[in-house]
C-alpha cells in the first residue's frame, strides 16, 4: 500500500473489540483498506455545503407512530427459554460476569 | 482512609461540583416498544415477548403514555420540549441487553435546558436539567453464588427489560451531598404530584449516578471527575459523595492527581471501590435508530399536556404561604406529598381556619397516616370527618386533649367525632353554674394555695386549674375556668 490509509490497524482493532469481532491479520488488513475508502467517500461528501439542511434520519417521510398503552400477552415462561442453552428456575443462565475491579 | 464523616464535610480551601444522572422508571401499564406488562414482582421471564426480547424480524412501537409522561416530566422541570426528537441506538454487550443495544435518544433528546430549584439553608439554589430523555430498562441480572468453584453463573431476567425510563441530567450546579439529597428530594416529590412514576428507590423505579470533582474554591474550571454508581437510597447517595469528596480531597492533599473512573458505593463497608479506569470514553457507537422514524410533537399537543399539569410543589409552597399565611416550615411539610396537601386545603376551607387545619394535618394526621417508601400512601381520617371533628373543638364543644382522643377512635373504628363525643360524654363543661360549683368546691378544699394567690402568688393558679380539670375529668372549658378563677380570686388579668 503506497498511499497512506485513513484508519491504522490500531483503528481497526479498536472498531473490532468494541464490536466482539475475532479478526485474522489478513481480515484486519483488509478491513484497513476497506473502512479507508469508505470515509474517503464520505470525505468527498462533505465537500457539498449543507448549511441550514435538515440532516436526514431516515429515508421514509414518516412520523412516529404511537400506540395506546395497553397491556398484550406476553410469551409462556417455555417458549421465551426454548432457544436458551442453559436456563434454571425460569432464568437464562450465562457464564458469570465478573464484576470489573 | 478513615470512614466518611457524614455530619462534617470539611474541604478546607476545596469545593465539590456535583452532577447527577438520575434513571425514573415511568407508570405505564405497558413497556415502552411492546404491550408486555410492567408489574413488579412478576416470576421470571414472564412478562418477555419477541419484541423486547430482541428476536430477529420484530419492530418496536413506541407507547404513547410513556412519551406523555415523559413530556410531562419535561414541562415540569421546566425544559423546553423538543418538536422533532431522535431515538438511538446505544451498543455495548452485557446479558442484560437481549439486542445488545438499548434504545435511548442521544442527539435531539425530548427535553432539554429546564431546572428545578432547591431551599438549601443558605437559600434558594437553581439547579439546571441538562436533558431529559427517553429509553428502554435493561433486564435484571442475579449473580448467584451457589458455589465458589465451577458453576458459578449469572442469571437473567428480562422482565424490567423495555420498561419505560427517562434519564435526567442535570447541570454540575451541585455543590455538597446534602444539595444533591435536597435535588432528589424535590425531584422525587415533582414527579410524584405528576403522577409519571412511583419513584420508589427501593423498587428501582428511581436510580442516581453522580459525577463528582473537586476544584478550589472560587474557581471556576472543572477538577478531574469520578462516576460514582451503585447508591440505592438517598441515604446512600449523601453518603457515598461525603466519602469521595473526602478521598479525592486527600488524593490532591497528597499531591497526587484524581483517577478519571468508576467507583461502585460499596454499603457494606461504607466506602466507594474503583471499577474500572476510564482510559478510553466509553464508545457506544451511537447511531439513530433505524426502525423508529422521528417523534414528532405538535405545539398543541405538548401544550395540552402542559395545562394538564398539577399546581407544581414550589409553587403550591409559596401559595400557602402567601394565602394561608403558614410558615415556610409548615408549608413545605404540607406540600411534600399532593394527597396531604390537597387533604389539608380541604379539611381548612371546610373549617374555615387554616393554622388550625395546618396544627392538626402536621401532627396528629400525619402521624397516624399510612406511609410507604417514604411517601403517605393513606390518610387515617377522610376531609368530613376531620372537619367535624375541628368545628366541635372551634366551637367549644370538646376541648383540644378530647379532641386528640376522639381523633384516635375515629382513626381505630371509623366512627364519626360527633357519635364519639356523645357516647363518651366529652362535651365540654361551658355551663356557668356547673362551672361555679367545681370551682367553688376547688377553692374551698384549697386554702393554702388560695391564701399564696391572695398574698400576690399568682402562680399557684396554674395548680388550681389542674384541679378544676381533674375534677371534671378532663371536660371543663379551660378558658372559662381560668376566667372564673381569676372572679373568685380577685386576680387580674
Ligand atoms: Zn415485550
Amino acid at each position: 500500500m503506497s498511499q497512506e490509509l485513513r484508519l491504522t490497524r490500531e483503528d481497526v482493532e479498536r472498531v473490532a473489540r468494541l464490536a466482539h469481532l475475532g479478526l485474522t491479520d489478513e481480515e484486519k488488513e483488509h478491513l484497513q483498506r476497506d473502512l479507508s475508502l469508505i470515509l474517503e467517500a464520505f470525505d468527498r461528501l462533505r465537500e457539498v455545503l449543507t448549511e441550514g439542511v435538515e440532516p436526514t434520519t431516515h429515508l421514509v417521510p414518516q412520523e412516529s407512530v404511537l400506540r395506546p398503552d395497553t397491556v398484550r400477552p406476553s410469551l409462556p415462561q417455555g417458549q421465551v427459554l426454548a432457544n436458551a442453552p442453559e436456563t434454571r428456575d425460569g432464568f437464562f443462565r450465562v457464564p458469570r460476569i465478573l464484576e470489573e475491579s | 482512609m478513615a470512614e466518611a464523616q457524614l455530619e462534617m464535610l470539611d474541604l478546607g480551601d476545596l469545593e465539590a461540583v456535583i452532577g447527577l444522572e438520575v434513571h425514573v422508571e415511568l407508570a405505564t401499564q405497558s413497556k415502552l416498544f411492546c404491550g408486555c406488562a410492567t408489574t413488579f414482582g412478576a416470576p421470571p421471564n414472564t412478562q418477555v415477548c419477541p419484541v423486547c426480547l430482541g428476536l430477529p424480524g420484530t419492530l418496536p412501537v413506541l407507547n404513547a403514555r410513556a412519551v406523555e409522561y415523559a413530556v410531562k416530566a419535561g414541562l415540569a422541570l421546566g425544559c423546553q420540549i423538543t418538536e422533532r426528537s431522535l431515538f438511538a441506538r446505544k451498543n455495548y454487550f452485557y446479558p442484560d441487553l437481549p439486542k445488545a443495544y438499548q434504545i435511548s435518544q442521544h442527539e435531539r433528546p425530548l427535553c432539554r435546558n429546564g431546572a428545578v430549584t432547591i431551599t438549601t439553608p443558605e437559600g434558594l439554589r437553581r439547579i439546571g436539567i441538562v436533558r431529559v430523555h427517553l429509553e428502554e430498562e435493561a433486564g435484571k441480572l442475579v449473580h448467584s453464588g451457589d458455589s465458589i468453584i465451577g458453576s458459578e453463573a449469572t442469571h437473567v431476567d428480562y422482565n424490567r427489560a423495555g420498561i419505560p425510563l427517562i434519564e435526567i441530567v442535570t447541570a454540575p450546579d451541585l455543590r455538597s451531598p446534602e444539595e444533591a439529597r435536597l435535588f432528589l428530594e424535590e425531584l422525587r416529590t415533582i414527579l410524584r404530584y405528576i403522577g409519571v412514576s412511583d419513584v420508589r428507590m427501593e423498587e428501582g423505579s428511581l436510580r442516581c449516578d453522580a459525577n463528582i470533582s473537586l476544584r478550589p474554591k472560587g474557581s471556576t474550571a472543572l477538577g478531574t471527575k469520578t462516576e460514582v454508581k451503585n447508591m440505592n437510597s438517598f441515604r446512600a447517595v449523601v453518603r457515598a459523595l461525603t466519602y469521595e469528596a473526602q478521598r479525592q480531597a486527600e488524593v490532591i492533599r497528597s499531591g497526587e492527581a484524581v483517577r478519571p473512573e468508576t467507583r461502585a458505593w460499596d454499603e457494606a463497608r461504607q466506602v466507594t471501590v474503583a471499577m474500572r479506569a476510564k482510559e478510553e470514553a466509553d464508545d457506544y457507537r451511537y447511531f439513530t435508530e433505524p426502525d423508529l422514524v422521528p417523534l414528532v410533537l405538535t405545539q398543541e399537543r405538548i401544550e395540552g399536556w402542559r395545562a394538564e399539569l398539577p399546581e407544581l410543589p414550589a409553587a403550591r409552597r409559596e401559595r400557602f404561604v402567601a394565602s394561608y399565611g403558614l410558615p415556610e416550615y409548615d408549608a413545605s411539610v404540607l406540600t411534600s406529598s399532593r394527597l396531604v396537601a390537597d387533604f389539608f386545603e380541604a379539611v381548612a376551607q371546610e373549617v374555615g381556619d387554616a393554622k388550625l387545619a395546618s396544627n392538626w394535618v402536621m401532627g396528629e394526621v400525619l402521624r397516624w397516616a399510612k406511609t410507604e417508601g417514604g411517601e403517605v400512601v393513606e390518610l387515617p381520617v377522610s376531609v368530613q370527618g376531620l372537619a367535624e371533628l375541628l368545628g366541635l373543638l372551634r366551637q367549644g364543644v370538646i376541648n383540644q386533649a378530647a379532641a386528640k382522643s376522639v381523633l384516635e377512635e375515629m382513626v381505630a373504628s371509623g366512627r364519626g367525632a360527633r357519635e364519639i363525643v356523645a357516647e363518651r360524654g366529652l362535651e365540654q363543661i361551658s355551663d356557668r353554674s356547673e362551672l361555679e360549683a367545681l370551682v367553688d368546691r376547688v377553692i374551698a378544699e384549697n386554702p393554702k394555695p388560695v391564701e399564696d394567690i391572695r398574698a400576690g402568688q399568682t402562680k399557684a393558679i396554674g395548680f388550681l386549674m389542674g384541679q378544676v380539670m381533674r375534677l371534671s375529668q378532663g371536660k371543663a372549658n379551660p378558658q372559662q375556668v381560668r376566667e372564673l378563677l381569676h372572679e373568685r380570686l380577685g386576680v387580674g388579668g
